[in-house]
């Protein structure tokens, strides 16, 4: 090695040697990969099969012209609707209410966030019963207000609702935790500052120093609780497997029922693009909003 | 009459607070509750119209022996346990040089291979499924342990975790370890592990939660019941004739949800953190 080309990388061997691990299995298991699933989405490949043809976009024709698919897309549009606002809001609210005093600060943390850890097969598989037409909780509480409760998970007008409270109540621990720690960022001089200035009622505190420096904390929680809102798939695999009649088919259940119950490869490979393109172009987007609303704060 | 009267007075906000909090938790820990409950029941209660949290004639035991009996639990919380385990330290050790490397060292394509984490970073997980399961049947890997494993050994946020935390770390630490004749890879283990030990915990607790409760590949990787992971067990109990009463199947859900929930019961603090610091990136 020359002396130039050793000041300016004087690590060449030591750091591609450290790197290499990761490098192999970056560019085997993420990168190729994501050309792979390209390039299957343009055949007919069914796995198994010995041979694919190339179909060009013919995948992508039939997917935009499949009914199910565009009722998947719109479904988990409105699950990302319902439960973004709900998560953030609900989050908000208890983080506001466990800061403002100390007292059973650490049970009420724990508490709100115990649904954020456990493994949601099984917790699916709970609130199925929770939402048993007859005898489940949720029922049974509504017929002490004289409420004939739905059967929630068979009817399509109930169904994506439901599967979006379950949503909510995963999550809203999470936004609470994430927006207690923005509102311990929060400097008392301005609480001080906004007292002198005749602001100290509740009120007054909230509308004037703790949302405004909240914004940013705010942003992050909305693009967060998007994203993982947007991935929804255990619910309704345990609990609809996209039914009654496609009510509550969502994106990736759509991709897993494609690609793996009917190993339709090239056709689940399209519908994998479609999905990638998706989340990326949405956190694309995000970092670019994210970004903005930091520098204004 | 000699206390003051304004012991008395009634704290209006704070009972307001400690009120809707008691609401917003009985939400959170409802479905807890009622799967603890309906564990514990024996069938003809469980279906009584009227609903007591504690069981009349107690059926707990039956339920858990059915339960750890009818399909191997017991097994699918082990195969949870050793596989977030190796999926963890095999992340870990190829992550930290990678990371070390990416924030310490200068090599020609540094940026370039940052760029790729960063890339990475942005691809969802589901979106790799149908290549990593061609990939593991080509070597005849599915349906094994190697299969549930073998993807998640590259994490790209544990890489990016991790630089940004070497970066923090003054050079002068490694530059007193070089000057004692230490090797890069010495460094590594030696000095920034130790260093890096609260990063690590973090991203660790991350990425157990992530694997313990993911249902997605399992579902797609496993076949066989002797493999199954937590997440994935608990279908094949509800599937199973068996599962079909709601006693030894929220017995079951108990079982499987209960390491976690237990250990962050032990380490509140520490679970909190874990999971919020690898979101916040």
């Amino acid at each position: 090695m020359t002396s130039r080309s050793a000041s300016a990388a004087p690590h060449q061997h030591i750091g591609w040697l450290a790197a290499a691990p990761a490098t192999v299995l970056l560019a085997l298991l993420l990168i190729g990969p994501v050309l792979a699933v390209i390039v299957f989405s343009l055949t007919d490949w069914q796995i198994g099969a010995s041979a694919a043809r190339f179909i060009g976009l013919a995948n992508y024709h039939e997917l935009f012209a499949d009914r199910v698919f565009w009722t998947a897309f719109v479904n988990t549009a409105l699950y990302v609707a319902i439960v973004v606002p709900g998560t953030v809001g609900l989050g908000l609210v208890v983080a506001l209410l466990i800061e403002a005093r100390p007292s059973l600060r650490g049970f009420y943390r724990a508490a709100h966030f115990l649904p954020v850890m456990s493994t949601m097969a099984a917790m699916a598989i709970v609130w199925g019963s929770m939402l048993h037409p007859t005898i489940g909780a949720v029922n049974r509480l509504l017929a002490e207000f004289g409420i004939a409760g739905p059967n929630w998970l068979r009817d399509a007008r109930f169904v994506l609702p439901a599967l979006a409270m379950i949503g909510i109540w995963q999550g809203f621990g999470f936004a609470m935790v994430l927006f207690v720690a923005g509102l311990k960022a929060i400097p008392q001089s301005l609480y001080d500052a906004a007292a002198i200035d005749g602001a100290d009622g509740i009120v007054d505190r909230l509308r004037l120093v703790t949302l405004p420096l909240l914004g940013p904390v705010t942003m992050f929680v909305l693009v967060l609780t998007a994203t993982r809102a947007f991935e929804v798939f255990d619910t309704v695999r345990v609990l609809t497997q996209g039914g009654p009649n496609f009510a509550s088919e969502v994106l990736l259940d759509r991709l897993y029922t494609e690609s793996f119950d009917y190993l339709r490869t090239g056709y689940g490979a399209a519908l994998t693009v479609v999905y990638l393109a998706v989340v990326v172009l949405l956190t694309l987007a995000q970092a670019r909003i994210l970004d903005r609303r930091v520098h204004y704060a | 009459m000699s206390v003051p009267a304004k012991t008395y007075r009634p704290d209006w906000p704070g009972l307001a607070r400690h009120g809707t909090l008691a609401l917003s938790v009985l939400f959170a820990l409802a479905p807890f509750i009622w799967m603890l409950s309906l564990s514990l029941k024996p069938p003809q209660e469980i279906f009584q119209p009227d609903f007591r949290l504690w069981p009349q004639s107690f059926h707990g035991f039956e339920n858990y022996r059915t339960a750890l009996t009818t399909v191997p639990l017991h097994r699918f919380l082990f195969n949870g346990v050793f596989v977030c385990a190796t999926i963890f330290t095999l992340q870990m050790l190829i992550c930290l040089p990678c990371a070390y490397a990416l924030a310490k060292l200068r090599f020609r394509g540094r940026d370039t291979l940052f760029s790729a984490v960063l890339i990475g970073l942005l691809v969802p997980p589901q979106a790799l499924a149908i290549p990593h399961f061609v990939l593991l049947h080509l070597f005849g890997l599915l349906d094994s342990y190697a299969a549930l494993i073998l993807p998640w050994t590259i994490s790209t946020l544990g890489i990016f975790l991790m630089r940004q935390f070497f970066r923090g770390i003054p050079d002068e630490l490694i530059d007193a370890a070089r000057l004692d004749g230490m090797g890069e890879f010495e460094i590594i283990w030696r000095v920034m592990l130790p260093v890096a030990v609260p990063a690590l915990a973090a991203f660790g607790i991350f990425s157990v939660v992530a694997h313990w409760n993911d249902l997605f590949w399992p579902l797609i990787a496993i076949r066989s019941e002797e493999l199954s992971t937590p997440a994935l067990g608990i279908l094949l109990f509800r599937d199973d004739e068996a599962g079909q009463f709601l006693g030894p199947l929220m017995a079951g859900a108990t079982l499987i949800v209960a390491p976690l929930v237990l250990a962050f019961l032990f380490a509140q603090q520490r679970f909190i953190d874990g999971i919020s610091f690898t979101a916040r990136s």
